[in-house]
């Protein structure tokens, strides 16, 4: 029994070790230097509090005299205990120094400028990221949402401002938070490692749906990157079949037209997610719904059914709308 | 009318004789050196004159509170305001209790779906603005309205109409709230209501000005209650009880008012810059037009902080009572401990941007932040090595107060500790606006504050009623809560460190937080269930535990003089000091001072650091006026949530209420 | 005594604040409303012209989240352009209390959906119906027809105006009315 719980606890304490969006699971330098200050704050701060406790415990097994009068004190006693507790007290002063020098360390290592040649702007809006690659040449500037592709091995300078309220831009396995705050610009570096999918999530609250404000970071080589960049400055793929034909036509028909933009088509609106090439993103709704046919249809029916409160509202399609228009979307790739 | 004495010399400093004070008989020395020395008014009746139960019983007409319901609300006592405040704010707790447990119901699954977005965010808002503003801060002023004038060997509170004023005041603020709650007005922008997300173009409605309004009546609640902790502390000692014999408790106290009235004031600027924000157009916080979204994190948090420690000091007044009663010995490093919460209280205001690390502010000053929040370790350490080293040359009692206190060392050590984790800013980068940061909060709240009241309670109920509390029930309630409580929080550090952020109404299932939070919903319900047992423990021995008398823990302090519960005049004649534990440094008889009115309500005013006797001074009589006063105040309020014109409107029936309130009596006393 | 606190706080709850309300999905979803208007005040017979009005519009105006709503919306698709804050610019101004086809709520939804002459746009079927009513809620706030407590506080933006809720209160001509002053020349 002691040993199932003992292991059950272990687990779960360990369980946190790595995963998806953890900040212990570190897959860049800057993450890799937080999670190492935190255990060996981890490991001296756990020291004290045994310390502590057990010279409490220790302290609850010594009994006087019974019938002792209680102002009475023993003078040798009582300096043996100052002398105790004056150590104990420049003891801890020490170790806060100590771990306030380490924690100085690690802020020159989270802060440090390094130049890089990949600068974002993200956006925070209720309740998505807007992302702006920029770059020298106007021509190869673009927006998309919610996914961001970095190289690895290379600092990316991201650039956070909020359209509304405060959010909080956070991946844990790359690096801490940094609030995106209206009315300034703040910035944060960030770098993989290795190639991966990394999720991150809005960490301030910032309305109904903060909870489900999430955004993936996909770092992968240098090749693949500039794959991905080329094709996603390309306008919409025109579509490849007549099912998508019909889908294109109910989209720009439609509400969806006042709000979302597809490079390529006539639909420019600049107040939701950029929909250019939202198939080849694997997230839709922020980091919700994997982009699947049935999710698309189910956010485009009811998205107040799967995060109440969003500004996308729902619209009236018949029911032979729906198959074509998933087909367009999906095949904006 | 009070009499002012004629210099003296400085040898009258000494310990006085108890006989020599206040008596009508000649003093030693020749020459008239005050009032006290002249021969007594025939026809005012003193306490030297009369004796035994006939003294009692005159004092009883003189200082109680008339029964039925104009008595009640007119009551200057502060026991009774007291009891008021203590239970209000247990409700306060019950309530904010409560919506925890929806929100951990809420939580156990992925996509649980029990509640929306919209109901969420309002119990988690309600939640915290209960616990912080509702409960936290009025129920270490409760215990102070109701224990520092029996602590100090008098007979009311500084200012008592205030006190009662101030109880009103507090009860229908949160009152509004709770009502605004129930017809969905509800705030739903958290605790600390961050702008631009509580400002006029994010939160329609008038959700957010009730929040803030609340505010401002707790505010002002606070600061009446603080200031009478102040002069009651410096002026209203028993006399002989100098500064170095002040009981512990009433130190954290003095510290805890102090915090309080520097402190809450920026609260209330940010609050009321808010409802101006959003009812009159101004633009504080409008970056567009000049104004900054980061003042109202900067003036929030600058209360924000000291705010925690408004509610841990107190704790640590009773942790410090109860740790030496238990040990059956004095306080080990009293002038340490009295000097740490000084300090505690100082320091506390120098922390504030450790909220504010992942904002952008400048690093250099970050790093400031860093140092002090790791530096106000070190006066908390302090108390706990002195506290440690009394219980270590003591001799433990182990009953349910010592149990709490044990609770306190191992919950609030590993809050504290988190705590130094956090004042690091780049871990703080990581775990900022995570569950882990819930985690550490609650460890230091709870652990810091909630222990130690539990304790408190089960230590001072025989005074407060006359009764025992179950001993067996109490083994069962602390039990319940302490593994209860580390259930339901400890694995928030993990899920806070595996990417969970706070106040998310929901999270999905490939994230793999399911299994933990479902095990913190189950200790929440553990440690629910535990206040339900702590409930039902009140209720039952308030009716039939075993009747306890004066001292049933032979504790020193003056308030263990008194009966149990005390008569309404507190103690039949004003006792004397000469230790820091009177009780244990006369175990047969207290020296008391004599010459106090039995006729008319007299206290003692003393000099403010030596504690002499200085001046007699006449304490209020019953009054509606605070009552009606609040009423006003109260009308005021909530108008101008609706209209800036309430100010006008509200402000004259507010301004004839303290006409009334300050209408000149004429003093029975000078007509004697 | 005890009593009395029950019902009066069971009766408090159950009538939960009408303008806190906050309702994401429309009921029934995406159907347009049935809404009868006359556009003029003339016609045969003693009575005046038959409307009937579904009081959909109540539950707008009521509502400060709708409201708010419809103030983002307003600048989302960008009435802003022709109308600006309310002051006008090449579309009539909104704050005022002339209303070329009628200022009811109703009237200023079918104005949305079915577009005007002179340059109008129409937006059936590009703005779900929930959306049409939100903004036109908002509208109506501009001329503070609606009450204080559910027009909008100031924008976090810069200020052109009072925000609504400081606004005095509009008078209303009655819907239906076409001055001469309001026509413009063809």
């Amino acid at each position: 029994m002691k040993r199932t719980s003992f292991v059950l606890l272990l687990s779960v304490s360990l369980a946190g070790c790595q995963g998806w969006q953890s900040a212990l699971d570190a897959h860049g330098p800057a993450a890799r230097t937080l999670a190492d200050m935190f255990w060996i704050f981890t490991a001296v701060l756990g020291t004290v509090w045994v310390l502590t406790l057990g010279a409490l415990l220790l302290a609850l097994r010594r009994r006087r005299a019974a019938g002792t009068d209680p102002l009475a004190t023993n003078p040798a006693i009582e300096r043996r205990m100052t002398v105790v507790v004056s150590t104990a007290i420049g003891m801890t002063f020490l170790t806060v120094l100590a771990l306030t020098g380490i924690s100085y360390g690690g802020q020159r290592v989270l802060y440090g400028h390094k130049d890089g040649t990949l600068t974002l702007l993200v956006t925070g809006r209720q309740w998505w990221w807007q992302i702006m690659y920029e770059d020298p040449q106007p021509n190869r500037v673009f927006t998309t949402a919610n996914e961001i592709h970095i190289p690895v091995g290379e600092p990316v300078l991201i650039k956070l401002e909020s359209a509304d309220v405060i959010h909080s831009f956070w991946i844990p396995n790359l690096t801490g938070k940094m609030d995106a705050i209206t009315g300034r610009q703040n910035q944060i570096q960030i770098q993989a490692d290795r190639p991966g999918v990394y999720r991150g999530q809005c960490a301030e609250f910032c309305g109904l749906q903060h909870a489900h404000m999430g955004m993936l970071v996909i770092a992968e080589t240098k090749e693949d990157f500039e794959r991905w960049r080329n094709n996603q400055i390309a306008s919409a793929k025109p579509p490849s079949n007549p099912e998508q034909q019909r889908g294109m036509e109910i989209f720009l028909s439609k509400p969806c037209v006042m709000c979302h933009q597809i490079r390529g088509t006539d639909a420019g609106g600049k107040i939701a997610p950029d929909l250019t090439h939202v198939g080849s993103r694997r997230y839709i709704a922020a980091g919700t719904l994997e982009t699947t046919r049935g999710n698309i249809a189910a956010w485009i029916i009811d998205p107040h059914g799967i995060k109440p409160g969003v500004n996308m509202p729902t619209i009236q399609l018949e029911p032979d709308e729906v198959q074509p228009l998933v087909s367009f979307l999906e095949g904006l790739k | 009318m009070t009499h002012t004495l004629a210099p003296h010399d400085a040898a009258l400093d000494a310990v006085p004789k108890p006989t020599r004070l206040l008596t009508g008989q000649p003093a030693g020395k020749p020459g008239f050196r005050s009032e006290a020395d002249a021969p007594p008014n025939p026809r005012e009746l003193r306490d030297d004159q009369v004796d035994g139960p006939e003294l009692t019983a005159r004092l009883v007409r003189t200082w109680g509170t008339r029964r039925g319901i104009i008595g009640a609300l007119s009551t200057v006592d502060h026991k009774i305001i007291g009891k008021r405040y203590i239970i209000t704010a247990f409700i306060f707790l019950f309530l904010g209790g409560l919506a925890a447990v929806v929100m951990r119901m809420q939580l156990a699954r992925p996509e649980s779906g029990l509640i929306g977005p919209d109901l969420y965010n309002q119990l988690f808002t309600m939640h915290g603005t209960t616990m912080m503003f509702l409960f936290g801060v009025p129920i270490g002023e409760a215990f102070a309205v109701f224990l520092l004038p029996l602590m100090l060997g008098t007979r009311n509170i500084a200012f008592a109409r205030l006190n009662a004023y101030s109880y009103y005041v507090y009860l229908f603020g949160g009152a509004m709230i709770w009502v605004a709650f129930m017809l969905n007005i509800g705030p739903d922008v958290g605790w600390f209501a961050y702008v631009p997300l509580s400002g006029p173009e994010f939160s329609p409605g008038k959700r957010v000005d009730f929040w803030a309004q609340m505010i401002t009546f707790t505010e002002v609640a606070g600061i009446a209650v603080a200031v009478q902790v102040v002069v009651t502390f410096f002026k209203m000692r028993a006399p002989g009880m100098t500064l170095d014999r002040v009981p512990l408790f009433v130190w954290a106290e003095l510290v805890n008012a102090f915090i309080i009235i520097f402190a809450l004031p920026a609260v209330v600027t940010a609050s009321v810059m808010l409802i101006m924000d959003r009812l009159v157009g101004t633009h504080f916080f409008n970056p567009a037009e000049g104004g900054d979204a980061l003042l109202y994190q900067h003036l929030f948090w600058f209360f924000g902080h000291p705010e925690v420690y408004i509610i841990f000091i107190p704790a640590t007044g009773w942790v410090s009572a109860i740790v030496v009663t238990f040990s059956r010995r004095q306080a080990f490093g009293y002038i340490p401990l009295v000097l740490s919460m000084i300090a505690t209280g100082f320091l506390s205001f120098g922390l504030w941007v450790h909220h504010m690390f992942t904002t952008g502010l400048p690093q250099l000053g970050a790093s400031f932040f860093t140092a002090s929040s790791m530096l106000i370790a070190i006066p908390n350490g302090i108390q706990i090595f002195c506290w440690i080293a009394t219980l270590w040359d003591g001799r433990p009692v182990f009953r349910t107060p010592l149990l709490f206190v044990m609770g306190f060392f191992f919950i609030f050590v590993a809050g504290g500790l988190s705590g130094i984790m956090l004042a690091s800013v780049p871990i703080d980068a990581q775990v900022h606006d995570t569950m882990f940061v819930v985690a550490h909060f609650h460890y230091v709240l709870i652990g810091g504050n909630v222990f130690p009241l539990l304790g408190a309670v089960y230590y001072w109920f025989p005074k407060f009623t006359g009764r025992m509390m179950s001993e067996r029930l109490g083994k069962w309630h602390f039990w319940l809560a302490f593994i209860g409580f580390n259930i339901t929080f400890f694995p928030m550090h993990i899920s806070g460190l595996m990417g969970m952020p706070r106040r998310v109404y929901t999270y999905l299932p490939e994230m793999g937080w399911g299994n933990l939070n479902l095990i913190s919903t189950l200790g929440g319900v553990m440690l629910f269930g535990s206040f339900v047992l702590f409930l039902v423990n009140v209720l039952v021995s308030a009716r039939r535990g075993a009747v306890a008398g004066p001292n049933p823990w032979d504790a020193g302090t003056l308030e263990w003089a008194a009966s149990s519960p005390p008569l309404p005049q507190n103690f039949d004649r004003i006792p004397v000091v000469t230790n820091r534990e009177p009780l244990w440094a006369h175990r047969n008889t207290l020296p008391v001072a004599a010459g106090l009115s039995v006729e008319n309500r007299e206290v003692i005013i003393s000099t403010a650091t030596s504690g002499r006797a200085d001046l007699k001074e006449s304490s209020p009589e019953p009054s509606i006026w605070p009552f009606l006063a609040a009423i006003a105040t109260t009308i005021t309020f909530i108008g101008s949530i609706f209209t800036p014109w309430a100010i006008v409107w509200g402000g004259l029936p507010t301004m004839i209420t303290l006409v009334g309130w300050f209408w000149p009596k004429g003093n029975k006393e000078d007509e004697a | 005594m005890r009593i009395l606190l029950i019902t009066s706080l069971t009766v408090l709850t159950l009538t939960a604040c009408e303008r806190e309300d906050r309702e994401y999905r429309a009921n029934p979803v995406t159907a347009e409303s049935e809404e009868k208007i006359a556009l003029s005040p003339l016609s045969a017979g003693p009575n005046p012209p038959f409307e009937r009005r579904s009081g959909m519009g109540q539950d707008y105006e009521e509502n400060a989240f709708h409201v708010s709503q419809g103030k983002k919306l307003y600048v989302w698709f960008n009435c802003n352009g022709c109308h600006a804050n309310g002051g006008g610019g090449s579309g009539p101004p909104l704050m005022d209390d002339r209303w070329s086809y009628g200022g009811q709520i109703e009237n200023i939804v079918q104005t949305i959906r079915e577009g005007r002459p002179n340059g109008m746009p129409s937006f059936r079927g590009r703005i779900p119906d929930d959306q049409i009513w939100q903004i036109a809620a908002y509208v109506r706030s501009m001329g503070r027809y609606v009450s204080k407590d559910v027009a909008s506080g100031r924008n976090d933006d810069m200020h052109p105006a009072p925000a609504e809720q400081r606004r005095p209160p509009g008078q209303m001509i009655d819907g239906g009315q076409v001055p001469n002053s309001a026509l413009m020349p063809q």
